[in-house]
């Protein structure tokens, strides 16, 4: 009886430190929909590296990374998403959280490990509010940080540069000195600084803004604003889309011949998905976008490939997101020597990493800092259903923007 | 701008039409609340595409089994679903909203949340009145216009329309002078799921597929057949026109406002809605009944 007690004991004892071998990491994220299935394949990727690699070390101890699979449903529901935070903190025991897409639903799922004091890395969300959390409440908020994407304030740079190089081609190619810009922003608060910016600067970069065309952005139509923008003789579509109505912009431009190209932010064009989508009726358009196969540090290239050649398709910059959070989340723990978040988000205020994407180092609000040394995203155009990367210029691996032929 | 908005009203109100006609005719003909109409409507498209661009079957072959399995399938939810709550409003229209939820979701489960598209059935365009209109929206029009002269002359000049009439205008009596009333409205609903799966096969590929496509055109519809007088087909296309004519007016009159188009049309069938509650044709509709 003793004897069964013992081995008993020594077995749970076992069991117990087995899994103190571990550390969790919940990956969350709309995993029915493309963005979930990018947060966890990236995921999927970094954890095999760090595992095979012997995992991360903790102050001498070596420990496996193990992934939650949280489907957050947050393209639906925002209950979902918070739901889902809490079973992976509560019930899963999750150590740290990373993923996100839908900004209403991050800043709710930010109050969740703001509330359980979890390190929350964002791979998805580029609303202003979760670094202006950080900023006026730190004590509260200091516990988020952003991967991925830029600050809404960043990717208008980027997006003015990428306009300024199609306005250029207009000017070489076809000798239009002051070419004609529409803007179709969907209505979100997203877009809101964005299309102000826009219109004070457009001027200024001598482009004559005829109009500004604010479709929602879940519509399925959108022929009535192409019809008006073709009337107004625009040569570029500034595009400031997220949702599904960025495959319609790109489809009906290509069904109603408009000769004006469309170049911006356009999320859905970032998927190799988007082509089959628009039924091959996009070409030219282009985006802005986080990762391709140029070499934006010396980590993109193999990164990119080797998602490739797992996954048989490329990676959104939800993938290049969790996978460098969590390459970033292992050699934070490991300069700190610790798992405990007190002591890891002082090492993470301080860091500069190289990822995929560029050098990640955080500001005051916890977002990326940009620029060339940093990270400046880039942009793709679609070519005969390739997405061809084309900016920024000093990247090696870019290729020449085109215009379609009048 | 005036033939700009002319032409693209027409366009989009012929969109409209074809998926408003099916949903006036379960609605008013045959007094069922069939919130699935457009779930309906959706599960064609998704047919369509499988069977077309995963499947490589031609358009017609994939339109005709498309339109075929899910009015097969709209009756087998008849029967098992609808009929046996057909006699209380309120159950019909939760089991069919129940019956648009449980569509969407296997469509989720089994495609993903991606989005689709689907090929043109006719590529290319043409230029009226300096305005461009691509091929896949003219056969939009003639399909529509087609459909609504097929479910007139079914509805008042076959004895199969006369019952249908018959059991909408008084379930009791159709079914005292030995009309198989349940059988009645069983066609009806295959007619009417007939039509939205038409619409499935003919306007997805100018729009995206995916497992949500139902409910924007839902609230549209809703929209078109209260403001067209409910059940009257000659409603439901006068007020297709009107709601494509008042979203173009709004988007090129109020380009930053162009969010509001969907708005701006439930504005209309609201205020229509105070002045005359019957619908812009409800009346004549009850006349001719």
């Amino acid at each position: 009886m003793l004897h069964t007690f013992i081995v008993g004991l020594a077995l749970f004892a076992v069991a117990v430190g087995a899994q103190a071998q571990t550390i969790k990491i919940a990956i969350l994220g709309p995993m029915a929909f493309v963005q979930g299935e990018n947060h966890w394949a990236g995921a999927e990727m970094a954890r095999d590296e760090i595992n095979k690699a012997g995992g991360i070390n903790v102050g001498g101890r070596r420990m496996q990374i193990e992934l939650i699979r949280a489907d957050t449903n947050e393209m639906t529901s925002v209950p979902d998403a918070t739901n889902a935070v809490e079973r992976a903190v509560t019930r899963d025991k999750a150590d740290f959280l990373i993923g996100g897409f839908r900004s209403e639903a991050v800043l709710a799922m930010q109050e969740v490990a703001a509330d359980y004091k979890k390190i929350f890395l964002g791979a998805g969300a580029a609303h202003p509010q979760l670094g202006a959390r950080v900023e006026q409440n730190p004590d509260r908020y200091k516990y988020w940080f952003r991967v991925t994407p830029l600050h809404v304030g960043d990717l208008v740079k980027a997006s003015f540069a990428v306009v300024g190089v199609a306005a250029d081609q207009f000017r070489k190619q076809r000798n239009i000195e002051t070419p004609k810009v529409a803007i179709i922003a969907e209505k979100a608060i997203w877009t809101e600084g964005i299309v102000k910016a826009a219109q004070a600067n457009f001027p200024k970069m001598k482009l004559d803004v005829v109009g500004l065309w604010q479709p929602s952005a879940v519509a399925t139509d959108v022929t009535a604003e192409i019809a008006a923008i073709q009337r107004a003789g625009a040569d570029i579509v500034f595009t400031v889309l997220s949702g599904p109505v960025g495959i319609v912009v790109g489809r009906q431009m290509g069904e109603h011949n408009l000769s004006a190209i469309a170049v911006g932010i356009n999320v859905e064009a970032q998927k190799d998905e988007f082509w089959q989508a628009a039924a091959g009726k996009a070409n030219y358009v282009a985006t802005l976008d986080t990762v391709s196969e140029v070499e934006m540090t010396p980590k993109t290239i193999p990164f990119y490939r080797a998602f490739r050649e797992r996954f048989k398709k490329s990676p959104t910059y939800n993938a290049s997101g969790s996978y460098d959070a969590l390459h970033l989340l292992k050699e934070t723990i490991e300069k700190a020597g610790s798992t405990d978040a007190d002591k890891l988000i002082p090492v993470l205020q301080k860091t500069v990493f190289t990822g995929v994407s560029g050098v990640i180092e955080f500001d005051k609000r916890h977002d990326l800092t940009f620029g060339p040394t940093r990270v400046t995203g880039l942009a793709i155009q679609w070519q005969e259903g390739r997405k061809v990367p084309f900016w920024p210029p000093h990247v090696k691996g870019m290729q020449p923007f085109k215009l379609p032929a009048r | 701008m005036l033939q700009d908005i002319l032409v693209t009203g027409l366009v989009n109100g012929g969109v409209y039409a074809l998926l408003a006609i099916g949903f006036s005719l379960i609605f008013g003909v045959a007094r069922i609340v069939n919130i699935a109409h457009t779930a309906f409507y959706m599960l064609a498209a998704y047919c369509f595409y499988a069977l077309l661009v995963k499947g490589g079957l031609g358009f017609l072959v994939s339109g005709i089994v498309s339109v075929a399995a899910v009015t097969l399938l709209s009756v087998i939810c008849y029967r098992l679903v609808i009929e046996p709550v057909r006699e209380h409003d309120a159950a019909v229209l939760i089991a069919t909203i129940a019956l648009a939820l449980i569509f969407q979701e296997l469509m989720l489960f089994s495609f993903g949340g991606h989005y689709l598209g689907i090929p043109s059935t006719l590529e290319g365009g043409v230029r009226f009145l300096g305005v461009s209109i691509p091929y896949q929206r003219l056969l939009i029009l003639v399909v529509a216009a087609a459909m609504l002269t097929v479910v007139w002359f079914v509805l008042y000049r076959t004895r199969l329309g006369l019952a249908i009439r018959a059991t909408a205008n008084d379930l009791e009596v159709a079914n005292l002078m030995g009309m198989n009333v349940n059988r009645v409205a069983m066609i009806s609903v295959a007619i009417s799921v007939a039509l939205a799966a038409v619409a499935g096969v003919v306007v997805a590929p100018v729009f995206v597929v995916d497992p949500f496509m139902w409910l924007a055109p839902l609230v549209t519809m809703l929209a078109i057949v209260v403001l067209g007088g409910l059940g009257s087909l000659k409603g439901s296309l006068i007020g297709s026109l009107i709601i494509g004519y008042v979203e173009a007016i709004t988007v090129f009159a109020v380009p930053a406002g162009a969010y509001l188009k969907g708005a701006v049309a439930l504005l209309i069938m609201v205020i229509v809605l105070l002045a005359r509650p019957e619908g812009l044709f409800g009346v004549a509709f009850e006349e001719e009944r």
